[in-house]
């Protein structure tokens, strides 16, 4: 996803001048990219995320659309307050581009798990938050972040994801994706955990059960049409993420199921103790915190189970 | 335009009026500073209200945002909002807030309240200037309580790596911060020497002396590829007998006998 993403901004950045690029001294192997080509738009800041904040800010008020770009929390958790008071609350055009969101950095430890920056960013004004599930949604992603004025979060996984919007060559990043439809139950995914999602939803085919799946990038604002769609047309939704069930995908959904479909179950599948001092590979961390596609895929039948026991009036 | 001590008077008295008015605090810290701001919007920033966003303007930033009042005061005398704007400080529904900003309010450059904020966003705006070969100077105001905040000296590290000498720190060095004097809760001294550790070029000045203010701000930058640095001494209350050097008064409001008592000695001293 990181070189997709470089690739991509430096594709825009060819066009639009305005365009610059700030690290946190993070970014080995990826960045060198936009540095060489266009060292008078390109700064490593150092280790002071506080100071590429504040920095990207003063940019901004002269007229630049600024990325900055580090890994987890860094650029989202050292920096709050610039990105709150001198960035959102000046509405300036800034992207902040956290690489390795979730627990793409798992054995790192608890310092280097993204997984509250979605509830973070979403809190903070103005603030567009988009996690793409695919190469294919960074490109899409990355470009919409740079047409559309104001600050954006955009988080990437780490690399090596997977391909999944194969044949689709272009569509709009604020928008939910359909990847299938189905019946009864819709898994609505959002970032780089959609890989997982779509082997829970093909392993649930194998069971005989056809569910929908969505993915979700832009969680800020969200799709609420489609949201409403899925809730009238389907008895269970099951969100998925890669990050807290506190505040992050599951919570902006749940807002939009409660206003009016009561007729549909809403199950999370999200982290729900972070703070865990576990660590492990990211596939180690996902399958450990029921995040892997056959956790989501029991998830789903167990749901459905539940449905078909409970029937009558409160579905 | 009014030389710059009348002109020092004269937001002096409307920082007064305006912090009584609305029962705000901070007057203090908008005493201390009022004589650098006025050296700097009455004879230093090339700036013009009828073009506020002229690209080459020089911008200033005050970082200690709690002095708001003596800002809105510079900005109301030289004509970038109207001076009937002043009676709206911090009234319900009003623009001009306790702590500045930016909204709504011409030749406000960036908000800021909470400390630590306007040096890095200085370095930014100085790094675009420079970079684009632009003329513009960029000027931030830091109090003294405010360099407890870690993320100047990030600023600090920042700017002399990449040669802003387009940009001047202020240090407004009253010696008293929100909970005590200076050196008492974090010293700052040896500041000089921190400030020419971190590759600054440091100027110290009088604070209220408006020719060492005006001879220091004019000679920017102090020596070609540094960020120049004024150390201004100054006196919390600065202007008012009764207030200056006393901690009190970052919070206190003046009555209305204080008032007019302290009215009466800055036309005294005309």
């Amino acid at each position: 996803m990181r070189t997709t993403f470089i690739e991509s901004l430096c594709t825009l950045a060819e066009k639009d001048e305005r365009i610059w690029l700030l690290t946190g001294d993070l970014g080995y192997s990826v960045l060198e990219r936009f540095a060489d080509r266009f060292p008078g738009r390109y700064v490593n800041i150092g280790v002071a995320e506080q100071n590429m904040a504040g920095i990207a800010a003063g940019l901004a008020l002269c007229g630049k659309k600024v990325f900055i770009y580090s890994i987890a929390n860094f650029p989202v958790m050292r920096c709050l307050e610039q990105i709150r008071n001198d960035i959102c609350y000046h509405n300036l055009d800034v992207k902040i581009v956290s690489v390795g969101g979730g627990f793409s950095y798992g054995s790192a430890g608890y310092t280097h798990h993204g997984v509250e920056d979605l509830a973070v960013m979403g809190a903070m004004p103005n603030m567009k938050v988009i996690v793409p599930g695919d190469p294919v949604e960074v490109r899409m992603a990355t470009r919409a972040v740079a047409e559309c004025p104001g600050p954006c979060f955009l988080r990437l996984g780490k690399g090596g994801e997977a391909i999944i919007h194969g044949a689709i060559a272009d569509f709009p990043i604020d928008k939910a994706i359909w990847l299938c439809r189905g019946e009864n139950a819709c898994i609505i995914a959002s970032g780089a955990i959609l890989g997982e999602a779509v082997q829970a939803a093909q392993l649930l085919e194998a069971k005989g059960v056809k569910a929908s799946l969505v993915s979700i990038p832009t969680i800020s604002p969200i799709d609420e049409g489609t949201i409403g769609e899925i809730a009238r047309s389907h008895k269970l939704i099951v969100t998925v993420e890669e990050h807290s069930c506190r505040g992050g995908l599951g919570d902006a959904v749940a807002r939009i199921v409660a206003s009016g479909f009561r007729q549909c179950l809403l199950l999370q599948v999200g982290i729900c103790n972070t703070g865990s001092a576990t660590v492990g590979s990211h596939s180690y961390l996902r399958d450990e915190n029921l995040l892997s596609g056959s956790h989501i895929a029991d998830a789903v039948t167990g749901a459905l189970r539940k449905l078909m026991r409970t029937p009558g009036k409160d579905r | 335009m009014d030389d710059s001590v009348t002109f020092a008077r004269k937001i002096r008295a409307h920082a007064l009026r305006m912090v009584h008015a609305a029962n705000a605090s901070h007057i203090g810290s908008c005493l201390s500073a009022a004589d650098v701001i006025a050296v700097l919007y009455s004879r230093v920033l090339k700036i013009d209200p009828a073009v506020p966003l002229d690209p080459e303007r020089d911008r200033f930033i005050l970082s200690k945002g709690h002095a708001a009042a003596v800002l809105y005061a510079a900005l109301a005398e030289r004509g970038f909002i109207p001076l009937s704007h002043l009676e709206t400080y911090c009234r319900d529904g009003a623009v001009l807030s306790g702590h500045v900003t930016s909204h709504g309010i011409s030749g406000v450059e960036v908000s800021t309240g909470s400390l630590g904020h306007g040096l890095p966003i200085a370095c930014g705006m100085a790094l675009c200037g420079k970079r684009e070969g632009s003329s513009y100077r960029v000027f931030a105001m830091l109090g003294d309580g405010e360099l407890d905040e870690g993320s100047n000296w990030e600023a600090a590290l920042f700017a002399p790596q990449h040669e802003l000498d387009n940009l001047v720190a202020i240090v407004d060095y009253n010696k008293i911060q929100s909970f005590g004097h200076v050196k008492d809760v974090i010293g700052l001294e040896p500041l000089f020497d921190k400030w020419r550790a971190f590759r600054w070029a440091v100027r110290e000045v009088d604070g209220h002396d408006h020719m060492q203010v005006e001879r220091a701000l004019a000679g920017v930058p102090f020596e070609h590829g540094k960020p120049s640095v004024v150390i201004a001494h100054t006196v919390k209350g600065k202007g008012i007998s009764f207030m200056e050097d006393n901690l009190a008064w970052h919070y206190k409001s003046p009555n209305a006998e204080q008032l007019i008592k302290a009215l009466g000695e800055l036309e005294d001293k005309k």
